[in-house]
């Protein structure tokens, strides 16, 4: 699925990293809680969150994520905008919650574990 | 490369925003010295949870990673508490850490597991009161 279309399905609003939207993704994770994202995610490129802080970031980047959705309008800080644009990673954010855009993403074909649905 | 690479960090304990520049600082010298991104991203989560540990329960510390020819070494030292019960703190879900740092995203009794699990081995040397060594090796 291209980042363009996770941004239609969910009415996203892009906040940085609009050069990539025609980047290809396989598969997507939704959690608030980095510590779990560390020790069960397994390339998964994007990740779907409600928690707005310089960490999820980082733990995007450490997993090697691309782009990362902010769930409930939440909004990240400029900070994080700024760390984003340093490492090349999609910010946008969307008035869904995390059920929703989940599920909006799932049905229409990103899985995700990798597998091939 | 026939000579070891060698990294230093100071870890600061103060700031729980900034924690993790030392491992983005690992993932992008392991980049340029055309490590394999498997590793990379094994030695960058380790780390990871390595930096965000010293800086939850220690107050901060410093590490050292070295890249040799057929492993990497992460060594990281505090100065903290020290961990009370070792195979305690190793079970997932285990935590001592403050419900400020939960609702941070972090302290779900995953980072010690976390290391072993992306690393090929991990020592652990504790004392309290004094603090806490801990050296993971990721072989190449």
């Amino acid at each position: 699925m291209k980042i363009g279309t996770i941004k239609d399905l969910l009415n996203a609003e892009v906040i940085c990293g609009e050069e990539a939207l025609e980047r290809e993704v396989y598969s997507a994770c939704g959690s608030d809680m980095m510590s779990d994202v560390l020790a069960y995610v397994k390339d998964q490129a994007v990740l779907l969150t409600g928690l707005v802080n310089p960490q999820v970031l980082r733990t995007a980047e450490m997993m090697d994520m691309v782009c990362i959705v902010f769930v409930r309008s939440k909004c990240p800080t400029e900070e994080m905008v700024a760390l984003a644009r340093e490492s090349g990673m999609v910010l946008m954010k969307t008035k869904k919650r995390m059920y929703e855009a989940c599920g909006k993403l799932y049905a229409n074909g990103l899985c995700g574990n990798g597998e091939k649905r | 490369m026939n000579e070891a690479v060698k990294l230093h960090f100071l870890v600061d304990g103060e700031d729980f925003t900034s924690a993790g520049q030392a491992s983005v600082q690992v993932k992008k010298s392991l980049r340029q010295l055309g490590i394999s991104p498997e590793i990379i991203r094994k030695v960058s989560i380790a780390m990871y949870e390595g930096e965000i540990n010293m800086v939850i329960h220690a107050g901060g510390g410093e590490a050292d990673v070295v890249i040799y020819e057929d492993r990497i070494e992460i060594d990281l030292i505090d100065h903290g508490p020290g961990i009370a019960n070792i195979d305690l703190a190793m079970q997932e879900g285990f935590s001592t850490a403050p419900d400020n740092i939960r609702s941070l995203g972090f302290g779900a009794g995953m980072g010690l597991p976390n290391m072993k699990r992306y690393t090929d081995s991990m020592k652990i040397d504790s004392e309290l009161g004094k603090g806490t060594r801990i050296l993971m090796t990721v072989n190449l």
